[in-house]
């Protein structure tokens, strides 16, 4: 099963290395990564998207504790929480297809954010399924570029995850 | 006070009450080393190569529980000691490692001797530093001590530009504890799961209690001891928990696992309550997890290392905490709770069971007047020391053997690489013992290829009058390779026999120790007796043993744990 594992750590050199180097060395999954800062810019939050049975995420939530950076670790998946995705993509938008790719990405809320006389470079943000049915939806052949940022992910109500 | 890093160094040691610390010099430490040069607080080891050095540290901290300290320079000297790191690594040792570093501003310029020492040692360090400012050293320092020792232990390495070892700064000595705001182990067991795993065990009609270095590391074997007695049930210990209960002990059943006794394994199997202390379900002490868990019992473990649970076999009772910690409480409650009634009846029924198991006698060997049986050696070593030495082993036959005859009757006597099983620890681990405990009966018991990858360090022995008595079992094969060639391979003995040996002899002689080579059984005992009256000196025993003997009982890779071979009529 799919679980958001999301973790403050100490905004120190090489603490992503840690993390990263967890993963491959006891071969577990990842997904998607994404880390950055927080407000307080002495730690940094990483989401990490991962596939595995109940014990092999266990055993990642441990393992990840373990790291002497990591701060707090918390599988999102266990209770109700919000999950965006952020995607730019670069499509050819030429003649009638012009027309037809803003409607689409209107369709899907998307916002077009560059423009040549060829292409159209949009931005589309939302849940993974989301980002991957405006692509499915597209003719393979207009796509010339993506870049996903991979998943982040937030607690519902007033669940919060700080220090 | 202004002080410049090398001094900070020293100082961070000094307060640390560090009395040893094992090193090699190199263009990167020069600062340290000149600092150490004109200090008087730590005696510095020279060794021959810095995988020793690490070793050294290791067996050092195993044999008194204070931290080990190796100081290597950078790039190769940091590259030989990984094998140490990754050895003290996997069996939970606290050391600290100081590494030199190229200076800050040729970092990432593939300088002269610069390796990414943070980057090769990461996966094999309980958690590393590189030092990027002065400022922060004495932290660090105070950190990486406090890092290793606590929690689960482990080596820490800090990793120190030399720009950083001469630059200067304010140094005060270390006020209060240490706190991180990323890193507090759990000490106190969780009371309702403690409670728990009491009731389970006071209704258990057949009870095994399977410990590991957990409650070596823990400093628990009183409180184990104490548990045992009051319990009644039957214990065993794993290869790096062995000495934890005295071997003479009639509730201790062996060792479990690939090569435990028959009674020990028969009786992790077919039990009901197993409490597991410090232990982890290790591949070669429970074989195949799923021929396991076939059989129906409770698990209780205790660990410090919540990841160490449900790793490899699920548990129904999991405390996390520390093992000494943990286990005062349980005696408590068990005692308090002791009013309820016992199957007293049962548990007789489950020793009679045991002492079945026992009477198959697993641990006989054909004794011989011909040829140096290795278990033989082990047994008389024993009586020589009158159980009382501290044993450093290699890897291999010979190390199962030291583990399966010596009968250790205290905790941190028996010194060996369990996890990483790394060829090669043995003579460094007797620098290290002997350091820590001077004075105390050292032996290390190895064989004709372990010794030979570092016997360099028979020199360092030579330089500090270390007097460790090599016990070399030696059959002219990679004694445990060539059996597994033997019972899984057709006995196609590739590459595993040791040709163009040395004559040991003249080897330890020119060195400046003393050299025996026994052949008969019969010599056995008084050349042992001999080297032992030779307290200040080291003594090589070349113990020219069967080629052909092989270590049982026997569970094959990958194999259940009552699969056992008892010897070569089951092959």
């Amino acid at each position: 099963m799919k679980h958001v594992i999301s973790v403050l750590m100490e905004n120190e050199p090489g603490a992503l290395s840690r993390v990263v180097g967890l993963f491959s060395a006891r071969g577990f999954n990842i997904e998607t990564l994404t880390v950055a800062p927080t407000e307080d810019a002495t730690l940094s939050r990483l989401t990490v998207v991962t596939v595995g049975s109940d014990e092999v995420i266990e055993q990642i939530t441990k393992h990840l504790n373990r790291l002497i950076d990591v701060v707090k670790v918390v599988d999102l998946t266990e209770g109700a929480h919000i999950e965006r995705e952020l995607m730019l993509i670069k499509v050819r938008a030429v003649g009638k297809e012009r027309e037809e790719m803003k409607r689409m990405a209107d369709i899907f809320r998307g916002r077009i954010i560059d423009v040549t006389d060829k292409t159209y470079t949009i931005e589309l943000t939302g849940v993974q399924e989301k980002i991957q049915a405006f692509i499915d939806a597209l003719d393979r052949s207009a796509i010339l570029e993506t870049v996903r940022t991979g998943v982040s992910g937030i607690g519902r109500g007033e669940r919060v995850l700080k220090l | 006070m202004e002080l410049n890093g090398a001094d900070i160094v020293v100082r961070c040691l000094a307060e640390e009450g560090v009395e040893h610390v094992f090193g090699y010099p190199g263009g990167a430490v020069l600062y340290i080393y000149d600092a150490i040069f004109k200090q008087d607080k730590f005696k510095h080891i020279l060794v021959r190569h810095e995988q020793a050095a690490v070793h050294a540290a290791d067996a050092y901290s195993r044999s008194s529980d204070k931290v080990g300290v190796a100081l290597v320079t950078s790039g190769p000297g940091v590259t030989n000691a990984v094998t140490g790191i990754a050895t003290a690594y996997m069996d939970s040792i606290p050391l600290v490692i100081i590494s030199g570093q190229v200076p800050s501003h040729a970092i990432g310029e593939d300088a002269f001797q610069e390796c990414d020492t943070v980057g090769i040692t990461r996966p094999c360090v309980k958690h590393n530093f590189l030092v990027r400012d002065v400022k922060d050293l004495a932290d660090t320092m105070r950190k990486a001590f406090y890092i290793a020792r606590s929690g689960r232990p482990g080596p820490v390495l800090v990793d120190i530009p030399k720009d950083v070892t001469v630059a200067h700064c304010k140094y005060a000595p270390r006020r209060g504890d240490i706190r991180m705001r990323s890193y507090a182990p759990v000490v106190k067991g969780h009371q309702g799961q403690i409670k728990k795993a009491v009731q389970m065990l006071q209704a258990a009609e057949r009870p095994m209690i399977y410990t590991g270095g957990g409650v070596i590391l823990s400093n628990a074997s009183a409180e184990l001891r104490k548990l045992v007695e009051m319990t009644g049930a039957p214990c065993t210990n794993t290869l790096m928990g062995l000495g934890a209960l005295p071997a003479g002990d009639r509730h201790f059943l062996g060792m479990p696992g690939m090569h435990g006794t028959y009674e020990a394994n028969m009786a992790m199997q077919h039990c009901d309550v197993l409490l597991a202390i410090g232990a982890r379900f290790d591949d070669r002490v429970i074989g195949n997890p799923r021929h396991f868990a076939q059989h129906p019992r409770k698990i209780v473990h205790i660990d410090i290392d919540p990841s160490s649970i449900s790793k490899r076999v699920r548990v129904d009772v999991p405390i996390v905490g520390d093992v000494k910690d943990v286990l005062a409480e349980l005696l408590a409650h068990y005692e308090a709770a002791s009013a309820e009634p016992r199957p007293a009846a049962a548990l007789a029924k489950w020793w009679e069971q045991i002492e079945q198991w026992r009477g198959k006698q697993c641990l006989k060997f054909a004794e011989s007047d011909e040829l140096i049986k290795p278990q033989f050696v082990v047994r008389k070593l024993w009586e020589v020391t009158g159980g009382d030495a501290f044993v450093t082993s290699d890897v291999g036959q010979h190390q199962m053997w030291a583990a399966q005859y010596y009968g250790f009757a205290e905790p941190r006597r028996w010194i060996n690489s369990g996890g990483l099983g790394t060829m090669g620890v043995g003579l460094p681990y007797a620098m290290g013992v002997q350091m820590a405990n001077p004075g105390a009966q050292v032996a290390c018991i190895t064989g004709e290829a372990s010794i030979q990858m570092n016997i360099q360090e028979l020199s360092t022995c030579k330089q500090y009058h270390l007097s460790p008595k090599v016990l070399c079992l030696n059959n002219r094969f990679l004694g445990m390779v060539r059996q597994w060639q033997q019972i899984d391979y057709g006995s196609r003995y590739s590459e595993s026999y040791m040709d163009a040996l040395p004559d040991f002899v003249k080897l330890v002689e020119s060195y400046g120790h003393v050299g025996m080579r026994i052949d008969k059984p019969a010599d056995v005992e008084p050349a042992l007796r001999e080297a032992f009256k030779l307290k200040d000196r080291l003594v090589f025993l070349d113990f020219i043993t069967d080629q052909t003997e092989n270590v049982w009982p026997m569970v094959k890779a990958g194999r259940g744990l009552t699969e056992m071979l008892l010897g070569s009529e089951d092959l």
